[in-house]
């Protein structure tokens, strides 16, 4: 299955910008039966990147334990309106994404 | 050897030498950054050997969030939020799951050492979080029944 299309919102709060971001993914963990009756191939997003300005500020490892579909929250020290806040995932099969969004 | 086809070789091989420095570089880079051994782990304890996280210290400066009853162990959301001071990474494990190491996430300067993410429960299980503050580690659980599994079909 293709990349689907990620969706992100990055609020300035208080204290911290928060980040939240859906990735459309499977994220088949090999234990699964397709209509077939044979298992669905493991194929899953392995690493996450949260950068802003250019500059990663998160780097996440992940297992095909993480939901389908996957949304993720993360909190950015301060930050500015106008930020441009970048994530991307790269998945076991090479696939990879990206989205964009600026703090609001 | 004949002297072009010597050349050839030669130019060959600096041509290796230059994909190798030059290419091979960034998808070593990639491997090394998504811990196999660690996540390949059936057992809690070899993936924290894995992690480098044996003997982490119980704390309760770390804050789980997870419902206590997950009805649906497809999408069981986990929030985390370490309040030791300089954390820089925050790993999530199900205990029960075939494998239990679930994401790792390293901070660095600008990030707050918190996160929320959904994963996939097989059955009731401890959520154990290790975070990692100054080399030092540090861990905190939490048991959430699973009404039905995730993790099968």
């Amino acid at each position: 299955m293709a990349a689907g299309p990620m969706k992100m919102r990055a609020r300035l709060g208080p204290d911290y910008t928060d980040v939240r971001v859906l990735m459309s993914h499977p994220m088949e963990t090999g234990q699964r039966k397709g209509s077939d009756g044979k298992l669905v191939p493991r194929h899953f997003i392995q690493n996450v990147t949260v950068k802003v300005n250019g500059a990663p500020v998160i780097e996440g490892q992940v297992s095909q334990a993480v939901s389908r579909n996957p949304v993720f929250s993360f909190r950015l020290k301060g930050g500015t309106k106008g930020d441009k806040i970048e994530v991307s995932w790269v998945d076991n099969a090479g696939e990879s994404n990206k989205t964009e969004a600026v703090i609001a | 050897m004949e002297p072009s086809r010597r050349k050839a070789l030669q130019a060959a091989a600096a041509f290796g030498a230059v994909l190798a420095a030059g290419l091979l570089k960034p998808m070593a880079a990639l491997a090394a950054a998504w811990n196999k051994e660690a996540f390949d782990s059936k057992k809690v304890d070899d993936a924290l050997k894995s992690l480098g996280a044996v003997g982490a210290e119980a704390s309760s400066e770390i804050l789980i969030e997870a419902p206590q009853i997950a009805e649906n162990g497809a999408v069981v959301p986990i929030e985390v939020n370490s309040n030791i001071r300089g954390t820089t990474s925050i790993a999530v494990l199900v205990d029960n799951n075939p494998f239990p190491l679930a994401a790792k996430f390293d901070f660095m300067a600008g990030a707050l050492p918190f996160v929320r993410v959904n994963v996939k429960m097989g059955q009731t299980a401890n959520v154990r979080v290790v975070a990692t503050a100054d080399g030092k580690h540090f861990t905190a659980s939490k048991e959430i029944k699973v009404t039905i599994g995730g993790c099968g079909g």
